[in-house]
């Protein structure tokens, strides 16, 4: 993921001048609408589709968290950011929360004085290689020519890789993604490395997906959630909350199909507690009783985001892995409702 | 005939005789390619080479333009219909023309689309979103008529600016044009672009009542009168209180807690087209109270596409030649302060790169205005990107000032002439004349220049290809169909604008160089 350090520092400096210190919920309450930060355009996480509707994996929380406020998902204003502009952008109070698959970084939570409120996809750096090259594992990749985006944090976890492993790799430096599948096709590098989602949504576009591999090697940590700023906890809680009501509906069988049913009640409390029928949790957020309701009949529970915009069935064809659920595997795993 | 010959001579040929045909290697195609293609050595290998280059590079393009794919709807799609050919896949362009065109998410207009169509608004769009049961034209002219007629507007506009032999009354069309074009663009109250004509032209009223004294004075009674109608003084003074404020801030001066609460009122308010035109704001209450007419209201984060690059363009060069020639006259100044301010900006703002200027405008502005007053962020680029682009044009002016005869400036004093006639009547019209291709150059370049707003994730027609169009999964993978579409649409703007410069060279050319 991208980090110019000259606006991390612009970022911090700004925090001074800094923003509306009334609380966000109020403040998104009296707009009407969440302006909420994403991604100017990634396959399956983000973009807008042929009418100009938002669609993908990150838009969907935003969509959760506006209709656990108001009980519309369509009270969203989509504030398109880049890599440079998303942090000035958040700090600056332009935006109430960026969902734009960001890693989750020690430097970006203390220092930038953001608040990541959870982790939606945990992704991790791959590798990808003409299946004619008959490789199988990225051990085997010495001496290759590396397609990589430079100024990105996969820039340094592939110079930590090859070195651990004693390896030689010469770097083929590219701009874009775009840049990077042209340069690939065309031969100018061995190796394609990114994030491993981005590279199966780039092999999913090629003419022959099947003439190439993602290796298995995965070499990096890259937990991508949402944040907000620092300084805002109960807006911070509402947005953590709705991301965990979201994990927790999979968990519990909730899907946007049932939702309205047993939100009438059921036999277990947990789910009583969740969709509102009992108990007072969605009072201590500073919001409706049917907040997580509302939330999960926006776009379905996580499970039903993942499929509907990266999973299997789709072109980019994610399979579930580190995000399936706790009880099935994965980390995805939420705290409990009580 | 004559006879004078007829005892002397046996034979006198009394028709001329017809020409013969040159040589064969002397006429036609043959010594066309002699003397063009290979007149020595060097330039017949030249040839042969190109022609290699020129060769192959069709035999590539051409059957990928031949054999393109222009009805399917995806890429995967095309990849089966050429069935392993090669070929282009424009059917992204048939599928995705309106956000090209005009953003991501401009609005069509779905009540006059039904209308001329006769096709039932519920028909207009199936539940899954998809645009059907109507085509390109019918969507063109009547969905997005709006921005369509906004750009024809546009010609008929600057028609009488471009072409000196329309008649003169036809820039009143130029005066009306902003402002109907803001009107189709944004939509909304028509009262609002009305009461800002209304205080321009009281404002011009003003103008005229005193220009007879001097033009000077002219200008000024212009400016205030303008001011006091268009901004309410008071909100500017909390405006200028809060930016300071901010400012100092942001250099390291905590803010007083609890100080002014007054803007806070004003912060809560005002969004940005109030905290402009303030006046103006209550006066179109009022009015809409009584009768409104109105189109629906579009936001500015919905603009995009070729429109924007359009609005900003043509914006920003018609704002920054006044302010370049400002300028310029500013710098040619006896009076210090206005020299030193002049030549402080234009050589601040040459020294900055205009992506840096839009970061500004994008991200550094947010942290001194308060968020509510703060305005667009197109208006925020239009200023940073009409800045840039005066200072430049006041160099090419600045050129051409310097490039006349002392002698004209004489010329003019000697007629008594103050200063701001002696500039309007002498030595502009021949400056900017002198200017005319290094404007021209400006202008083509700022207009390619507005496409670096999609660095600061604006929907311009770049932004759109590399953001939306690119990352959605059906047309992943398509550059050069798509780049090449907005190559096409800048070259065709931006060969126009030249080819008029050099016919106005041409009409201007008076011979005295």
């Amino acid at each position: 993921m991208k980090k110019t350090i000259f606006l991390g520092t612009l970022t911090a400096v700004g925090l001074v001048a800094g923003a509306a210190a009334a609380g966000t919920l109020d403040d998104v309450k009296a707009r009407g609408t969440l302006n909420c930060g994403v991604v100017t355009g990634l396959a399956g996480f983000g973009a807008p589709d042929a009418n100009g509707q938002w669609q993908g994996f990150d838009v969907s929380v935003c969509r959760a968290v506006a209709a656990a406020v108001f009980g519309d998902p369509t009270a969203v204003e989509f504030i398109p950011t880049t890599g440079k502009t998303r942090f000035t952008a958040l700090a600056s109070g332009e935006i109430d929360m960026l969902a734009r698959n960001t890693t989750w970084t020690f430097s970006r939570d203390v220092d930038l004085k953001f608040e990541f409120i959870g982790i939606n996809y945990y992704d991790g750096q791959g590798f990808m290689v003409p299946a004619s090259l008959g490789v199988s594992s990225a051990k085997e990749l010495n001496g290759a020519t590396v397609c990589i985006q430079t100024g990105t944090t996969t820039e340094l976890n592939l110079a930590d890789f090859f070195e651990e492993n004693n390896l030689e790799y010469e770097p083929v430096p590219i701009e874009t993604n775009a840049e990077a599948q042209q340069q690939y096709l065309a031969g100018a590098c061995d190796v394609y490395t990114t994030d491993a989602s981005g590279l199966a949504a780039t092999r999913a576009t090629f003419e022959n997906p099947d003439d190439h591999i993602i290796l298995p090697e995965i070499v990096s940590k890259e937990p991508l959630g949402p944040l907000v700023r620092h300084g805002d906890p109960e807006w911070g809680d509402v947005v953590r909350w709705t991301l965990n009501a979201l994990i927790a509906a999979e968990e519990l069988g909730v899907t946007s199909a049932n939702v309205a049913e047993l939100a009438e009640g059921t036999e277990n409390p947990e789910v009583n507690r969740l969709l509102g029928s009992e108990g007072n949790l969605g009072e201590m957020l500073g919001l409706e009783a049917d907040w997580a309701k509302n939330a999960i009949m926006a776009n379905g529970n996580y499970g039903e985001i993942f499929e509907k915009n990266i999973g299997e069935n789709t072109p980019i064809g994610l399979a579930r892995g580190l995000n399936a659920q706790w009880t099935e595997g994965g980390l995805i795993y939420s705290p409990p409702f009580r | 005939m004559s006879d004078t010959h007829a005892q002397s001579v046996a034979f006198v040929r009394n028709t001329e005789i017809p020409p013969s045909l040159p040589p064969d290697t002397e006429g036609g195609v043959i010594k066309w390619v002699r003397e063009n293609l290979f007149p020595n050595v060097l330039s017949g290998i030249l040839t042969i080479v190109a022609l290699y280059f020129i060769i192959r590079l069709s035999i590539f393009v051409v059957p990928w333009i031949w054999n393109g794919v222009w009805g399917a709807d995806s890429l995967t799609n095309c990849r089966e219909v050429l069935g392993g050919k090669t070929g282009a896949c424009f059917s992204v362009i048939t599928d995705r023309w309106h956000q090209l065109l005009f953003g991501a998410a401009y609005p069509r207009d779905l009540f006059f689309l039904s209308t001329m169509t006769g096709v039932p608004v519920a028909d207009l769009v199936t539940p899954g979103g998809v645009r059907e049961n109507t085509n390109f034209f019918q969507e063109f002219f009547f969905g997005y008529w709006r921005p369509v007629l906004a750009f024809v507007l546009l010609f008929v506009a600057i028609a009488p600016v471009l072409f000196s032999e329309l008649p003169r009354k036809m820039l009143i069309t130029t005066a009306i044009y902003p402002f109907a074009a803001f009107w189709l663009v944004w939509g909304g109250s028509l009262w609002v672009p009305v009461t800002i004509l209304a205080s321009l032209a009281i404002a011009y009223f003003a103008y005229s009542f005193v220009v007879n004294r001097s033009f000077f004075l002219g200008a000024l009674s212009f400016l205030a009168v303008l001011i006091l109608l268009l901004f309410d003084p008071i909100a500017m003074l909390i405006n200028a209180a809060e930016f300071g404020r901010n400012s100092l801030a942001f250099l390291g001066w905590q803010r007083a807690e609890n100080a002014l609460p007054w803007v806070t009122v004003m912060e809560q308010n005002y969004p940005w087209l109030m905290n402009i035109f303030p006046l103006n704001a209550h006066v179109v209450e009022g009015l809409s109270t009584i009768s409104s007419v109105s189109l629906a209201s579009v936001p500015s984060r919905e603009l995009g596409g070729f429109m924007l690059n359009m609005i900003l363009g043509t914006v920003c060069v018609s704002l920054s030649l006044p302010l370049g020639i400002l300028l310029a006259l500013g710098r040619q100044s006896n009076l210090p302060l206005i020299k030193w301010v002049c030549v402080i900006f234009i050589e601040f703002i040459r020294g900055v790169p205009l992506i840096t200027l839009l970061f500004v405008a994008n991200v550094v502005l947010a942290y001194f205005l308060p968020p509510e007053s703060n305005p667009d962020l197109i208006i925020r680029v239009m200023i940073m990107i009409t800045l840039f682009a005066s200072a430049y044009i006041a160099e090419v002016v600045r050129g051409g000032l310097a490039a006349l005869p002392r002698g004209q400036y004489e010329a003019a004093d000697s007629l008594g002439l103050e200063y701001a006639q002696a500039m309007r009547l002498i030595i502009l019209p021949q400056a900017l004349k002198i200017s005319i291709p290094g404007i021209v150059n400006v202008a083509v370049g700022l207009f390619k220049d507005t496409t670096l707003v999609s660095i600061i994730s604006m929907f311009d027609l770049v932004g759109l290809i590399r953001g939306p169009i690119l990352a959605s999964t059906d047309w992943n993978g398509v550059y050069w169909e798509l780049f090449g579409f907005a190559a096409l649409l800048f070259f065709v703007i931006c060969y126009a604008i030249s080819q008029y410069s050099q016919w106005l060279e041409r009409k201007l050319q008076t011979g005295h160089r």
